[in-house]
């Protein structure tokens, strides 16, 4: 990846951008339909599928309130089974770790798996600086890293590109980097995988160092889960000597036989298959079998501020399904890249205001980026209350903009506060209000209203109403007094 | 302060809300390893891998080698992890049969045209076959680099889900043995969601259920 989300517009700003993109509009709606639909029909085959998500959210919370415990035990296990476990503070630290590491096997170039983490600290960036090429491996990954271009979706990362555009940049990137795209290549999706099959190939089979996240940690037997479809995640987990992977330092699970419930919720939520294609567990070093050096970064970036957050750690179980994204109104039309960050979409909007704060515009902004109409909580297979941790955010952000000088919005609450305290204000107001409504009575709504224009320019008003109720009760109670 | 001292202070400090108790004190409310109500598992384990677009066919003890012969097809080389059984390979002609005894390097498998190996869990609802790597299986890389994968499943291997796969496959996990879990050949559906079968695993699965 060689963009970065930095400095990101406020998401109304971005959001406002990306619906005027008609092609990305049509992509993401035909995306998100399918999987959503595929989603509903393998779930729908599972009787005790509600049991499952409770099992899921009770797993996870069970690791979340002992996570200082689990870390410990994980720790031990993957000691013990001759990994190296290293602990990473932020991204920053956890960037110089891997560019450490990667350096003293004197190599310039690694194989890396999808990996949200190493997305989340930017590694690839990190990476290129000390002078090492990553090469992205997954056909989503490769398509917006040859782009130079960001990723919109957790599953779909190039979801936002269509057939011809994809063509387009095999053939003017592919040569730069290494085997060129075949002479001839056409946009049949067949063909474009092929293309990159070949030309990822040679680096499989060269690479010295693999980097990889895990879906999941476990810590009896210090156990790594890469859950994936195309077998790159295979080749990097097994040909390199070296195996390097990031984890968050949530993916804990306390034993192998917890698998039977996420290996159950993960590729019926993410994909809507029954079973992903492909699943690779390792523990540690098998002599004679795959990486005979094995790393495991144990990344904290922002993860024990939302822990911190009592309500908002729920949002900790997040198993990176996307199922959330795939369900959402304002997601499907608006895409992911309006919200600043490599987890878009509902899980978005509340995960990266916890991991990294609501300093910024846009992490501020997130907390809004929904109608709270509820679509995600139903799809999530963690059951994380989004909508609840939507407006526990837009409470924070509310409380911490309180002090210094009020916003028009604030001015506005306290002259509605005054006007209502009044029985006898309010009817003037009224009147008044009623005057409006004939001059407007040609009119159903109102459109951009001068002076409040940030908040009426997505929203329509009604026009006052010729007369009030309390007008026309006055009215009518006379007359029935006159009766 | 080391990274692993503050990281664990800051996860600490985050819980202090919560009242502190042994890991395991909440229990899950799950029963695990629990058997799945699968009346034909054999049947359905056909469908579903059929689902995936791999081939996998049905046969008896005694026409395994013949099945094989045929699985393989118009393949010149083959490698076979050094546990399989040899019989197996009876019936096959004009095939060489390479043993990964070298080890082979993986310029040296992607030479190879398909790999035939055992598996150790098949799973009816879901499709999948699991490899924990046992003799009969090989090392990761075998079952990875060549373009086919011949997988022999025994019908006493079979069960109904996933968690009755786990509680089989818990052993192996506990000795530090990896785990290839495979549902149908590697397929990708990056290009507007449209479904390609074969990127970087093998491009064709043909499995083998005896019995």
């Amino acid at each position: 990846m060689s963009g970065t989300f930095v400095g990101m517009p406020t998401f109304p700003t971005a959001a406002k951008a990306a619906l005027d993109n008609a092609q990305q509009r049509k992509n993401l709606h035909h995306a998100t339909h399918t999987i959503r639909d595929k989603r509903a029909r393998v779930v729908g085959e599972v009787d005790d599928w509600e049991e499952l998500r409770v099992a899921g959210a009770a797993i996870k919370d069970e690791v979340l309130t002992h996570l200082d415990d689990y870390l410990v035990q994980l720790e031990e296990s993957l000691t013990r089974a001759g990994a190296t476990v290293h602990w990473a503070r932020d991204a920053d630290e956890a960037n110089r770790i891997v560019t450490g590491l990667v350096k003293a096997k004197g190599t310039d170039e690694v194989v890396k798996v999808k990996s949200m983490a190493t997305q989340e600290i930017g590694l690839n960036e990190a990476l290129e600086e000390a002078g090492i090429h990553a090469w992205e491996t997954d056909l989503a990954e490769l398509i917006v890293q040859l782009g130079h271009d960001k990723p919109s979706h957790i599953l779909v990362p190039a979801i936002h590109r269509n057939r011809a555009e994809i063509k387009e940049i095999f053939e003017r990137e592919m040569g730069k980097v290494g085997q060129p795209a075949p002479a001839g290549l056409t946009s049949e999706p067949r063909a474009l995988a092929e293309a990159a099959r070949v030309h990822l190939r040679e680096k499989f089979l060269r690479a010295k160092v693999a980097i990889s996240g895990a879906n999941f940690a476990v810590a009896e037997t210090g156990t790594l889960v890469v859950v994936e479809s195309e077998g790159n995640g295979r080749m990097c987990l097994t040909l390199p000597e070296t195996l390097i992977s990031v984890v968050g330092i949530e993916k804990v699970l306390p034993a192998a036989a917890d698998l039977e419930v996420f290996l159950q919720l993960l590729p019926r939520s993410s994909t809507g298959e029954r079973m992903n294609p492909y699943t690779s567990t390792w523990t540690g070093i098998t002599p004679g079998d795959g990486p005979q050096e094995v790393h495991v970064v144990l990344l904290d970036n922002g993860r024990t501020d939302a822990l911190a957050d009592t309500v908002g750690r729920q949002a900790l179980r997040c198993i990176r399904c996307s199922a959330c994204l795939n369900v959402c109104p304002v997601y499907e039309r608006v895409g992911g890249h309006a919200y600043g960050s490599v987890y878009p979409g509902p899980i978005g909007a509340v995960l990266n205001p916890l991991i990294r704060g609501t300093e910024s515009a846009v992490d501020k902004s997130l907390p809004y980026a929904s109608s709270l109409c509820g679509a995600c909580f139903d799809a999530c297979p963690v059951r994380i209350d989004i909508p609840e941790l939507l407006v526990h955010l837009r409470t924070r952000v509310v409380d911490e903009k309180r002090g210094g000088l009020p916003s028009g919005e604030e001015l506005a609450m306290k002259g509605a506060a005054w006007m209502f305290s009044d029985a006898k204000r309010w009817e003037r107001v009224q009147r008044g209000a009623e005057l409006g409504g004939r001059v407007l009575k040609k009119k159903e709504t109102l459109g951009r209203i001068p002076g409040v224009a940030a908040w009426s320019d997505a929203r329509d008003a009604p026009t006052p109403p010729t007369e009030t109720f309390r007008s026309w009760w006055k009215k009518e109670h006379e007359k029935g007094e006159h009766a | 302060m080391s990274a692993r001292e503050e990281i664990l202070g800051r996860v600490s400090a985050a819980l202090k809300d919560v009242p502190r108790s042994a890991p395991g004190a909440n229990p899950v409310p799950w029963a695990y390893a629990a058997v799945a109500d699968v009346a034909d598992v054999a049947g359905l384990f056909l469908e579903r891998v059929e689902d995936y677009r791999a081939v996998v066919t049905r046969v008896g003890s005694d026409g395994l080698p013949a099945a094989l012969a045929t699985a393989l097809g118009d393949s010149r080389r083959v490698v076979v992890p050094s546990g399989l059984p040899t019989e197996w390979l009876a019936a096959l002609q004009g095939v060489e049969v390479v043993t990964d005894d070298g080890p082979l390097t993986a310029a040296e498998l992607d030479a190879l045209d398909g790999v035939v190996t055992a598996a150790a869990v098949g799973i009816a609802v879901t499709g999948t076959i699991v490899l924990d790597h046992a003799a009969d299986q090989g090392r990761r890389a075998l079952s990875l680099v060549p373009d086919l994968h011949v997988c022999v499943v025994r019908e006493d291997q079979l069960v109904g889900d996933v968690p009755e796969a786990m509680a089989r496959l818990g052993a192996a996990v506990a000795a530090g043995r990896p785990l290839t879990w495979i549902s149908g050949p590697s397929a990708t559906s990056d290009i507007e969601l449209e479904r390609v079968e074969g990127v970087h695993g093998p491009r064709r699965l043909h499995v083998l259920l005896v019995g």
